[in-house]
């Protein structure tokens, strides 16, 4: 295999790789948990915790 | 307070008070040393003919101050306490904290020490030589372990995303700084690089990028996704968006290096590559970037009465303006005229003070009264004079520097019908002398403005107890 051969390669596999962030990032099933992250910084607050929602 | 029995764990607040502190006072420091040489410029008798106050010398000592010891101390200040806040556990060890700071600061004084005698590797923001590389090194890998230790033993079950950005940009400038320093030593003081040629160009700006990218920027981002929403009082506006922004822009910046070396021996190709990914990266920066901004949105009118939530969403909107003009001068066509001009100086100030230096005040402020058990800073209208300095300061800096530059490169670029240089390197120098005394007034703002944040830390501190008794501030934001 080539230089060519093992960029090609390469970038598919990136390019695949970066799909699937996408997808884990925004399928309906973990938009509950990310939620729920986005809102740790406030968890160990002695006030009252906002519950503004944002876009996520 | 009293509505919840919840204690909050025992954290380490000390290395971080420690951090924060000299922070402010390494700011000072760096940017005093950067506002002599900006007036050098100008008024070369200011190195009163001394060799450690000459330009050439201080340069290196202003970039490491103002990167490793201000940013650097930021860094560590607020990983520290963003991973305990977030994995609501005590730093890992206290010792390696420990170690972490003292080792730092004793690389700190160290460049301070070597640089003025003229002792570098001739590397830019790499210029320490091998004992210091060593040291630095042994407390990069201390500081490591205690923050990664500290996220495997989390009480939480998710990873905030900040600590991703954190952890990426500890574990890459690992990798960076062993690599681009890897030198064969022919005494105590004197090394040479165990690259050659374009390689060793390769290698020092595939180092010196990415120092931009994950020093100056993965961790700030890291401080922008605690800090920006933590001031603001409502979560990040898309934790989804973050978690792409994340994993793009560790991909991308690690092939942006070539863009320093457009038109030199480096192989074409690498240098249109380098182009390419460079051009790429304005994707994820502004996914970023508008990410932070809109967090605020529906709470607009936070702006007005926070100067501390100003702070960190100006910073934001510099960063954006660096993140577009970045890519747009690594195209070569912009390059030709951009590259060695003042134009760049710019650029990297429009960044380094406006993203980096802005982001960690704004933190800082943030930092101090819940570090030091107050409920605010002494002075919110003497932040406020801070923001319109450091602000103003900025804003001078970058037009200044824009205008010089472009003139510069105007300038070399023309040529007479006979193919002669229509102006010689000292007539661009003379009419580039105007806006570096505009450059010197920025500056000056800039400077003036650390003075009274320390005078404000100064009396935040003082007016508080709590630093009596170690681990009894009770965090009241």
């Amino acid at each position: 295999m080539d230089q060519a051969i093992i960029g090609s390669i390469f970038t598919v596999i990136v390019f695949i790789a970066f799909v699937g962030v996408l997808y884990w990032a925004f399928t309906s099933r973990n938009k509950a948990r990310f939620d729920e992250a986005a809102n740790i910084i406030f968890e160990d607050d002695d006030n009252k915790q906002p519950n503004d929602k944002q876009e996520s | 307070m009293s509505e919840t029995t919840q204690v909050q764990p025992n954290y380490n607040y000390k290395v971080v008070r420690q951090f924060t502190v000299m922070t402010v006072i390494w700011g000072i420091i760096g940017m005093s040393i950067g506002l002599l040489l900006a007036i050098q410029l100008f008024a070369p008798a200011l190195n009163f003919d001394t060799p450690w106050l000459t330009y050439s010398r201080l340069r290196p000592l202003h970039t490491n101050a103002v990167i490793f010891a201000f940013g650097g101390c930021a860094l560590f200040a607020t990983s520290y306490y963003v991973v305990q806040r977030t994995s609501q556990v005590r730093l890992f060890s206290d010792k390696l904290a420990a170690f972490t700071f003292w080792g730092w600061q004793a690389v700190i004084v160290s460049a301070v020490v070597t640089l003025p005698l003229g002792l570098t590797s001739s590397k830019e923001y790499a210029e320490l030589e091998w004992p210091i590389d060593i040291l630095i090194t042994l407390v990069w890998v201390a500081y490591i372990i205690n923050f990664f230790g500290t996220l495997i033993v989390r009480k939480t079950s998710h990873i905030y995303v900040a600590n991703w950005f954190f952890g990426a940009f500890m574990l890459t400038v690992a990798v960076l700084h062993i690599g681009n320093s890897m030198a064969i030593p022919v005494s105590f003081f004197k090394s040479y690089s165990i690259y050659a040629g374009a390689v060793d160009a390769m290698m020092q700006w595939w180092y010196g990028h990415n120092a931009v990218g994950f020093f100056l920027t993965a961790g700030f981002l890291g401080m922008m996704y605690y800090f920006v929403p933590k001031q603001a009082g409502r979560p990040v506006y898309s934790y989804r968006l973050s978690i792409i922004h994340f994993w793009a822009l560790i991909s991308l910046y690690i092939w942006a290096g070539p863009h320093h070396l457009h038109y030199t021996a480096l192989p074409d190709w690498t240098q249109s590559l380098g182009m390419v990914m460079s051009i790429i990266l304005f994707v994820p920066s502004w996914g970023g970037m508008i990410n932070g901004i809109m967090t605020l949105s529906g709470a607009w009118h936070k702006l007005r009465t926070d100067p501390v939530l100003r702070f960190l969403i100006v910073s934001l909107s510099f960063y954006g303006m660096s993140t577009f003009e970045g890519p747009m001068m690594a195209i070569k066509t912009v390059n030709a005229l951009s590259h060695y001009t003042d134009w760049t100086i710019g650029h990297v100030h429009s960044g380094a003070l406006g993203w980096v230096a802005m982001v960690s005040i704004g933190s800082v402020y943030h930092l101090i009264p819940i570090l030091f058990g107050v409920p605010k800073m002494h002075s919110t209208a003497l932040v406020n004079v801070h923001f319109w300095l450091a602000t103003i300061g900025v804003v001078l800096y970058i037009v200044a520097m824009w205008m010089s530059g472009v003139l510069q490169g105007l300038m070399w670029r023309a040529v007479n019908a006979d193919g002669t240089l229509t102006y010689s390197f000292v007539e661009s120098l003379e009419a580039s002398k105007p806006f570096y005394v505009l450059r010197a007034i920025g500056g000056v703002f800039v400077v003036v403005g650390m003075l009274i944040m320390a005078y404000n830390c100064y009396k935040t501190i003082r007016g508080s107890k709590a630093q009596l008794v170690d681990n009894s501030a009770v965090a009241t934001a």
